[in-house]
């Protein structure tokens, strides 16, 4: 099990446990997070479970693929550390990882 | 008297109804009544990635039984209700129990249309898709080497092709009308779709009715068309549209048409008693519409929510859907019904495409294949309301994304 924090779009910090495999999508819904819809159910169609991950954490992540680049290009509120949570896919490096929950979706 | 709140059907949209108002902190006591055995899940990837094998169940539960404990609402699972009793606002179970309700939410869904039985809908091996059992049934007939026959080329019937075809089955597609999506696309994007399963060895019969189903010892077998011919097949899949569970709502003495009749607050013809989902109908656009997809189950229920709260917030649909078959991803955003001419645009990247849709000059709607950004695009510019001159879609070197960043750039 790995610890992810969500800080979502009011401030409020939530910790949760989540299995080092699966994606970050589905463990920001099945905690309930504010703001983590995944409305496509994780096959990066909707654009619905956009984050942002600190520039650090980025790095050890691989780069987003053409889809999701395409699927986030007209977000509101884009910015560098944008991603779609359904394309993290957890592991036992990103123990202690920090997900910075936007605004609104879509 | 309790304020309760009773939901019936615990699907997507019901599941959202519940979901709205304890996101929003409201307390009252909830009763989601479900026909399934199991919480509130996703059903568009039961046609997709389940039916494949690529994900286990329990992805798509929207929560896991412990959220709807702690957040103090009652799954009431594997219950029917029978009738609803608006004089006592009570809805009444097949068990004989009654259940008081203060408001109540109707999110029965729809249910595959079937094949009569007379052509032998009823036989073994005959099967429709609509929940997990269904598709659990389907998984284990799908082994490689084994023939199955599709009726129906809409969206369930294609998405299981190309399942069935990409676990080595023979696939065979028998369309009633002269093309496949002929209900829901242009022939643009049906040619499309088409070709992308031809080449990986779907077979289709377009134009081709069913006449009966053929078994042996009540158990199908194939089938004869109406082209005169027989086919074998050891299982057979009926797609051939959905109709809405009304029948509470229709037995309750509510205003049904083709579905429960909603206004733009999701209430239904009682004050008391809302619906959202496949199940309604409402006026969209100047016509009566029923829209079957996430976006209207979810957005329409959090419109229910919200008037529940005692808000006053319209309903206005931005659809999108979505539907995956090979490696063909289809992204559709708007509604594309009364379109009078579309315009095919190639997208940057490889054998990516999308098909829009206009209504007397009008943008209303986009079918992207393997395009991401044309959906993205076209979604924003219907959102915003920007009509885009044909010369910025046929000129297929312009970014679509940089296009609407310059306009709205420009309108900030």
């Amino acid at each position: 099990m790995i610890e992810i924090t969500f800080v979502e779009a009011s401030g409020k910090e939530r910790t949760v446990t989540a299995p080092a495999a699966g994606d970050l999508m589905h463990a920001g819904r099945n905690a309930d997070i504010v703001g983590m819809l995944g409305e496509c159910g994780g096959t990066c169609g909707c654009g619905t479970c956009h984050v942002y991950i600190e520039q650090h954490w980025l790095d050890r992540l691989p780069p987003p693929a053409d889809d999701e680049a395409d699927m986030l290009s007209l977000s509101d509120n884009l910015l560098p550390e944008s991603r779609l949570a359904c394309q993290i896919v957890l592991r036992a490096e990103l123990d202690g990882l920090r997900v910075q929950m936007p605004e609104v979706q879509g | 008297m309790e304020n309760r709140l009773v939901i019936v059907g615990a699907g997507q949209s019901g599941f959202a109804v519940a979901a709205k108002l304890r996101a929003q902190g409201d307390t009252r006591p909830i009763t989601i009544i479900g026909s399934e055995s199991v919480p509130p899940y996703q059903r568009p990837p039961l046609s997709k990635k389940y039916l494949v094998g690529d994900v286990a169940f329990e992805t798509l539960l929207f929560r896991h039984e412990d959220w709807f404990r702690d957040n103090h609402i009652d799954l009431c699972l594997g219950s029917s209700v029978e009738e609803i009793d608006r004089r006592e606002k009570c809805i009444v179970l097949q068990n004989g129990s009654r259940i008081a309700y203060d408001s109540l939410v109707l999110t029965t869904g729809a249910s595959p249309r079937s094949l009569p039985s007379a052509v032998g809908g009823d036989l073994q091996g005959v099967y429709l898709v609509r929940d997990k059992r269904d598709c659990d049934l389907l998984r284990a007939e799908m082994r490689p080497e084994r023939s199955v026959l599709i009726i129906g080329g809409g969206y369930v019937g294609l998405e299981a092709a190309a399942v069935a075809r990409s676990l080595g089955l023979r696939v065979i597609l028998v369309e009633l009308g002269t093309r496949i999506l002929q209900r829901v696309a242009a022939s643009d994007t049906s040619d499309i779709v088409r070709a992308a399963h031809v080449a990986k060895g779907v077979e289709f019969r377009e134009n081709t009715g069913l006449v009966t189903l053929i078994s042996d010892q009540g158990h199908v077998t194939g089938a004869e068309l109406s082209d005169g011919s027989k086919i074998s097949a050891d299982f057979v899949i009926i797609g051939i549209g959905v109709v809405p569970n009304d029948q509470l709502a229709r037995a309750s003495g509510l205003s049904v048409g083709n579905g429960i009749s909603v206004d733009e607050y999701g209430c239904t013809s009682d004050p008391s008693i809302y619906a959202a989902g496949d199940c309604t109908e409402f006026s969209y656009k100047g016509r009566s519409v029923r829209l079957e997809s996430v976006q209207n189950a979810v957005d329409q229920a959090e419109t229910v929510a919200t008037s529940i709260m005692g808000g006053r917030v319209r309903y206005e649909p931005q659809p999108w859907f979505w539907s995956d078959q090979f490696d063909l991803k289809l992204q559709i955003a708007g509604y594309n019904v009364g379109y009078d001419r579309t315009l095919v645009r190639n997208g940057s990247r490889p054998g990516a495409k999308s098909v829009w849709y206009f209504q007397q000059g009008q943008f209303i709607a986009v079918d992207a294949i393997n395009d991401p950004k044309a959906f993205v695009s076209g979604r924003r510019m219907l959102s915003l309301g920007i009509n885009p001159p044909a010369a910025v879609l046929e000129d297929e070197g312009l970014d679509l994304v940089a296009y609407i960043r310059s306009i709205t750039a420009s309108a900030a």
